[in-house]
């Protein structure tokens, strides 16, 4: 299953919501402002790394861009993929559960 | 892959529209088909032909039309949610159609994958 | 009423989930969810409806929005079982959270583990949520 987050977990707790609930190897994108999730440096920055250890965590590199993050330090363990990308993980990982 | 499209925001405030714009153009040009484009919630203000922004901004509502065209897709607006806020036949974007809820549930009976952007 | 096309041989069968997070009336979303999950029972499909976080709050009892003269569609959920849908879960760690117990609610459901509604998740064919 994929999941996808798109707030900042700094102002909403979608990807909060989301790891409570999804089990253990399923993957979850990052994408629109749920990008702030996957930098390094954050108080969120520790619980996404060990997120990342349980989860194949993603995230969408146009919305880094659009957001001036291009060249930011992402957190280790979580991969930046493109919209071609993202098209795959939808097409590879079964069910798709947006978390509103 | 066969994609349903679930749109549950208007254009402009919420970047759920351009998201699932740019998820659908890319998916299409990979090959995969988009079944129908459904837009509901304050979605279904993605279709009305009356959107205007300014000459530097995006057209949200002309480039889904455009979309539609040159890849014979279904953008559905759901009458319910349309009526409440006035986008009907009258105001409807070229491509887009008004059609009943149950449209979406075929859609994602019939997909492979049903994917939703929201807020 | 079927979904699908004449000549079909099997008719499709998809686990669909309803998936609602968020509390009614502050915004239109559980009123509209609502409209889906009652046309999609026309369609034979298998059908969840879960309330989970601040989506508890939509089947709580003694609503009255008629106050701020906002449609009270909360009677709505009573009507579910009459459309054929009885697979309604109801998260017990989201219940806790809010000071709310099964006998709070307007309607049966059936109250569910965190863990268990991830997995009950994970084995749906559609999530559709808002």
């Amino acid at each position: 299953m994929l999941h996808l987050v798109n707030k900042s977990p700094f102002e909403r707790n979608t990807l909060e919501a989301c790891l409570k609930r999804a089990p253990k190897g399923s993957s979850i994108l990052l994408y629109e402002d749920a990008v702030y999730a996957a930098l390094q440096g954050t108080t969120l920055s520790a619980a996404m790394t060990q997120a990342a250890k349980t989860h194949d965590i993603y995230v969408l590199t146009p919305d880094l861009t659009a957001r001036g993050l291009d060249g930011a330090s992402i957190l280790e363990g979580v991969r930046p993929v493109d919209y071609d990308r993202f098209v795959d993980l939808t097409a590879d990982k079964g069910t798709v559960q947006s978390w509103l | 892959m066969k994609y349903a499209i679930l749109v549950n925001e208007g254009p402009f405030n919420h970047q759920a529209s351009d998201s699932a714009y740019q998820f659908c153009k890319h998916a299409l040009q990979k090959g995969h088909e988009v079944l129908r484009v459904f837009f509901y919630y304050d979605g279904v203000l993605n279709g009305t032909k009356h959107s205007a922004p300014q000459a530097d901004d995006r057209n949200i509502v002309k480039r889904w039309s455009q979309l539609g065209k040159d890849y014979h897709l279904d953008l559905a607006v759901c009458v319910a949610a349309g009526l409440r806020r006035g986008i009907t036949e009258e105001v409807v974007a070229p491509g887009f159609r008004i059609t009943g809820l149950g449209q979406l549930v075929e859609a994602g009976i019939d997909a492979d994958r049903t994917i939703v952007f929201g807020d | 009423m079927s979904a699908e096309s004449d000549n079909s041989a099997e008719p499709k069968v998809k686990r669909f989930m309803y998936v609602n997070r968020k509390a009614p009336h502050g915004t239109v979303y559980a009123l509209e969810v609502l409209e889906m999950v009652l046309i999609s029972a026309m369609f034979e499909q298998d059908v969840h409806i879960a309330f989970l976080d601040d989506g508890v709050f939509q089947v709580k009892k003694g609503q009255n929005p008629a106050v701020l003269e906002m449609k009270d569609f909360s009677k709505t959920y009573r009507a579910l079982e009459g459309y054929g849908i009885e697979k309604v879960f109801i998260e017990k760690e989201s219940m806790e959270e809010r000071g709310l117990s099964a006998d709070d609610l307007i309607i049966p459901v059936e109250v569910i583990g965190r863990e268990e509604l991830g997995a009950l998740m994970e084995s749906m064919d559609v999530v559709l949520s808002a």
